[in-house]
């Protein structure tokens, strides 16, 4: 033990016997509450928009570079895998949205209670399944 | 910590202080925060515009892209998406690397080559759309 962040880590048990404290979170053993699931959902969407933006790259250089180039990404983006990453792309953008902005409002002070929190989580959820759904429906009548 | 395979004991204590001297300034340690509340602000506004665009631009042909990056309102807006969304990942993904990869040299390892592919690919995104509406 070297430091005084290992030292809060150890107590002695009932017997005496210096132990290791557990370590938090148990996630196989809490009951996963909506901030935490959403939590962890913001950070794996974070990650996946970051995969995501090689598809809005490919695009972009695809388009400024020729016709052909262009015709290879806009069939991918057609196909039963394309479509399927564009609705994980478009999903994930959305949720990360709305969870930025539920955020923020931590940031500035706002919304911290038990009720509060609970509701903007669901809400946040709600929001992402609606906007995600008009946006396909918008998307697939214009496509 | 380094030495948790062992049965715990305690050898030596240090004080927060004492931790804390000689490990540099702290004088920089909210701009990463702010910085990264600052693009996620500048983002809600314009991810709102693009996914329109996105819509708008769905089967559209190579000329049409062009054509509807060459305003130069919807140019302007597309290099602040592409600058603000970068700049927030890099932030963001500094952080997740931070949090997972304990060992120094693998964490400075993977934190330099992702902020490096952050760069290259904002750059290839910013040639691209000056490229199509200049």
């Amino acid at each position: 033990m070297r430091d005084v962040r290992d030292a809060l880590m150890v107590a002695r048990n009932t017997d005496g016997k210096l132990v290791r404290r557990p370590l938090s979170p148990h996630i196989q053993v809490y009951r996963w509450p909506i901030s935490m699931a959403l939590s962890i959902a913001h950070r794996i969407s974070g990650v996946g928009l970051g995969v995501g933006t090689l598809l809005l790259t490919w695009w972009l250089v695809a388009a400024a570079t020729s016709d052909a180039a262009f015709a290879t990404v806009q069939s991918f983006m057609g196909s039963a895998i394309g479509i399927l990453l564009l609705f994980g792309w478009s999903a994930a953008l959305i949720f990360h949205l709305f969870s930025g902005i539920r955020h923020l409002v931590w940031d500035a002070g706002y919304g911290f209670d038990a009720p509060d929190y609970n509701t903007s989580g669901w809400a946040v959820v709600i929001a992402t399944v609606v906007v995600t759904v008009v946006v396909w429906a918008v998307g697939l009548m214009a496509w | 910590m380094s030495d948790s395979h062992k049965a715990p004991h305690v050898d030596m204590l240090r004080s927060p202080l004492g931790r804390a001297r000689g490990l540099g300034s702290a004088r920089a340690g909210s701009h990463h925060w702010w910085a990264q509340r600052l693009t996620a602000i500048a983002l809600v506004p314009l991810t709102l515009w693009f996914i329109c665009g996105a819509i708008r631009m769905t089967g559209a042909s190579r000329a049409e892209v062009a054509d509807w990056l060459s305003s130069p309102l919807t140019l302007t807006l597309m290099l602040a998406l592409v600058i603000g969304t970068f700049h927030h990942l890099q932030l963001g993904l500094q952080i997740v690397i931070e949090d997972y990869v304990h060992k120094e040299s693998t964490r400075l390892t993977a934190v330099l080559a992702m902020k490096a592919a952050c760069i290259l690919l904002a750059l290839a995104c910013i040639i691209s759309v000056l490229r199509l509406g200049l």
